[in-house]
């Protein structure tokens, strides 16, 4: 008996027909699956009653491990146990800056430069596969909670991740066989979990301190619509962080008390890691936290960290949130008292000390009464349920906005922005350029992200190039780009140039999220387009070429073939005629040439006689000295 | 004869009208699209019409338009949970057989 779900009125699904949608939020540290039932979103549990599948996986000679087993196998095999590998989602191995405290093996992509592998005893892996390793644990646990195949998802990203990294995620959602909805920003899928569409008009401030990242979003409602009035961030700033600092505090207490301290083994630096990590939760609701634990060499850790001493070791990591919260404030043009409202998500926001100091900076208390590491996946569910058509009225509309500025590449290697940072999605904005050279008949386009001027000093987009521009004065070419950006906040960009009508376009999609065979799909269709449209043009010419001298020996035939042609010549020319005719019906483009060459030879003799006659005739009743030569 | 729902069924019920923030109650009906004739549809009402009947069970009203009455009158509504998964079930007298997924039935 299949189990059933209150609809919204008159929404009710045929049978076997349930749209299943959830919401899944792909965080660095955890990631969790949600899904509206009966109107209410609720996070899905696992076998074992946990809502939290730790972001870690454990690759096996011929198995993968997902979730709290891999966690637990994070010390005794830290070298394919990968954790936070959100962080390196789309990016570039020299983009990965603290390479020294990570235990991976990091690996170039042999064919894409710059993206980066990881090398596990399971062979190398992406960061987009390990993401999707993730996410198939995750769709597991949802079609079992749901009873059937997922219709959608939305995965949610930080408001900061750019292109690549969006492009990534998706990437990793399709691998694990997901049907992507729409990728949502998480502070926007907070506000959603809130119900702050409920809410009538106002101005809200997303506070987001994750396990990797840190976001600051400033939403502003009004009839139920979000719009995004600025986000601001640090992509490498997260929970992670504060376990970090506890970490290094507990090595200097072991090293100022031990004689000859040895380096740490790597299983070593996950367990005090692990150690700081309960250490800081149990710091949430006590006074004091004891870290104890024996290190492969036999010695004892045993030190005790009170909330005074976390409190200043980690102070500055705090007021490291509140520069990019000051710089959104001051994007979204805004000041404290237009502020009606700060929802705080995130397990690090449990700190108390984080609680105090975002209430001290905008001066009222912060909204915690949802679990603020499950507020976005359950908003995240609900986009999710309204995407896919369960519910019919009071749909909401997201409104995200674009985390850098998009720009091409001017002469001089310089930046000319066409989309500025914090535009609302979807986008298209055009612009104007022009040629550079006398003639110039093609142009490369150029596409970058980010606030710097130089183009060397942003992120490379995409390249491709407009050709077929008619020669024409430097500066009289006018070429329209036009970028637009989806609602999932991905690129596609066009240029045309306005008076020949040739257009060239690019959706950008970085070259890391290609496959191998993709890559060679797309160039050998490129080739095989190439071939044919040589063909068809050749054919096109040839034929052109054929009528047109058909056309004037009819013509020159019926002017005076009968006077100066002898039957039979005259047979011959129109035999050779008849040929060409047929043959242009065709498509062998060769074939034509030579009817056509051969009819032309055929007719050398008539068009010396024509030219003759025409000579006779002008000269006809002319004495030598009345023609000027 | 009456639709009746369980006391379980009846919090679940009451916790999702609760959340949703509006509504009267709950509608059980029955479409004739199913794979063996009938389907049923659990609904939020926001809206009752005048030929409706209405049914109480430990405090939530049950709504139910005179055209399905007739095929699901008797039904108890339960919820329950079958492994992860978890929602309501009709226990309806009236059905003589239904398709092997349970969400169709004929009388």
């Amino acid at each position: 008996m299949a189990l059933l779900q209150i609809s919204e009125p008159g929404m009710s699904p045929a049978p076997h027909q349930h749209k299943l949608a959830v919401g899944i939020d792909l965080g660095t540290t955890n990631s969790l699956v949600a899904t509206v039932r009966s109107g209410m979103s609720t996070v899905l549990h696992d076998e074992h009653g946990h809502a939290l599948l730790p972001s870690v996986v454990r690759y096996l000679e011929n198995e993968i491990v997902v979730g709290h087993a891999a966690q637990a196998a994070q010390s005794q095999d830290p070298v394919n146990t990968i954790v936070s590998v959100k962080r390196f989602m789309g990016r570039a191995l020299n983009d990965i800056t603290d390479r020294a405290h990570i235990p991976y093996h990091f690996v170039e992509n042999a064919s894409s430069e710059g993206i980066l592998e990881l090398k596990t005893r399971a062979g190398l892996k992406s960061p987009v596969e390990i993401s999707a390793d993730i996410l198939k644990a995750l769709k597991i646990r949802a079609e079992k909670a749901l009873g059937g195949e997922l219709t959608g998802v939305v995965v949610t990203v930080p408001a900061y991740f750019d292109d690549a990294q969006r492009q990534a995620t998706k990437d990793a959602a399709r691998l694990a066989g997901l049907n992507v909805l729409r990728l949502l920003n998480e502070p926007t899928a907070a506000a959603v979990a809130y119900g702050l569409d409920n809410a009538s008009e106002g101005v809200y401030v997303i506070y987001d301190l994750g396990g990797g990242t840190f976001d600051i979003s400033i939403l502003r409602l009004s009839k139920g619509i979000f719009e995004v009035l600025a986000t601001n961030g640090d992509s490498a700033l997260g929970g992670d962080d504060f376990d970090h600092r506890i970490y290094c505090w507990v090595l200097d207490q072991v090293r100022s008390k031990t004689a000859d301290f040895k380096p740490l083994t790597e299983a070593d630096t996950r367990l005090l890691l692990t150690k700081s990590r309960q250490a800081k939760e149990w710091l949430t609701d006590n006074h004091e936290a004891n870290i104890l634990c024996k290190l492969s060499n036999g010695a004892l850790v045993d030190e005790t960290l009170t909330v005074q001493q976390f409190v200043s070791l980690t102070e500055n990591l705090v007021s490291k949130t509140l520069s990019p919260t000051r710089k959104a404030m001051r994007d979204a043009g805004l000041s404290m008292e237009d502020i009606n409202g700060v929802v705080l998500v995130g397990g690090a926001t449990r700190m108390p000390h984080i609680r105090h100091a975002v209430q001290a900076f905008f001066k009222q208390e912060p909204l915690t009464n949802l679990d603020p590491d499950k507020v976005v996946a359950l908003g995240a569910a609900i986009q999710a349920n309204v995407l896919v058509g369960n519910r019919s009225e009071e749909d909401l509309l997201l409104l995200d906005v674009t985390p850098l500025s998009l720009g091409l590449e001017t002469m001089g290697g310089l930046v000319e922005k066409v989309i500025p940072r914090n535009s609302t999605l979807p986008i298209a904005r055009a612009q104007d350029f022009t040629t550079y050279k006398d003639g110039q008949t093609a142009m490369a386009i150029h596409v970058v992200q980010g606030e710097r001027e130089l183009v060397a000093d942003c992120r490379s987009l995409a390249r491709f190039e407009l050709r077929g521009i008619p020669p024409m004065a430097a500066g009289a070419a006018r070429i329209r780009v036009t970028f637009q950006v989806d609602a999932d906040g991905l690129l596609s960009v066009t240029a045309r140039e306005q008076t020949s009508g040739v257009e060239s376009n690019i959706t950008v999609k970085p070259s890391y999220g290609l496959s191998e065979d993709q890559i060679t799909t797309m160039l050998k269709d490129s080739f095989g387009a190439a071939e044919s449209d040589k063909a068809a043009r050749m054919l096109r010419e040839a034929t052109v070429d054929a009528q047109r001298l058909i056309e004037a020996i009819q013509a020159a035939l019926a002017e005076n073939g009968a006077t100066l042609l002898a039957q039979d010549e005259r047979d011959t020319i129109q035999a050779h005629l008849e040929a060409l005719h047929t043959l242009c019906q065709g498509t062998d483009s060769q074939a034509i040439k030579h009817g056509t060459e051969a009819l032309n030879h055929a007719t050398e003799n008539f068009a010396a006689k024509r030219m003759d006659a025409s000579v006779q005739k002008a000269l006809a009743g002319k004495n030598l000295d009345s023609l000027e030569l | 004869m009456a639709i009746t729902l369980t006391e379980t069924a009846a919090q679940r019920v009451e916790k999702f009208l609760a959340n949703r923030g509006k509504g009267i109650g709950l509608r059980l009906g029955v479409k004739t699209t199913g794979c063996s004739g009938m389907a049923y549809t659990l609904e939020f009402v926001d809206d009752m019409l005048p030929e409706d009947s209405i049914f109480e069970s430990y405090g939530v009203k049950v709504i139910v338009d005179p055209k399905s009455l007739v095929y699901i009158d008797g039904t108890e509504l339960d919820f329950t949970k079958e492994g992860l998964n978890e929602g309501f079930k009709f226990n309806n007298p009236n059905v003589k057989d239904e398709c092997g997924c349970g969400e169709s039935f004929t009388v």
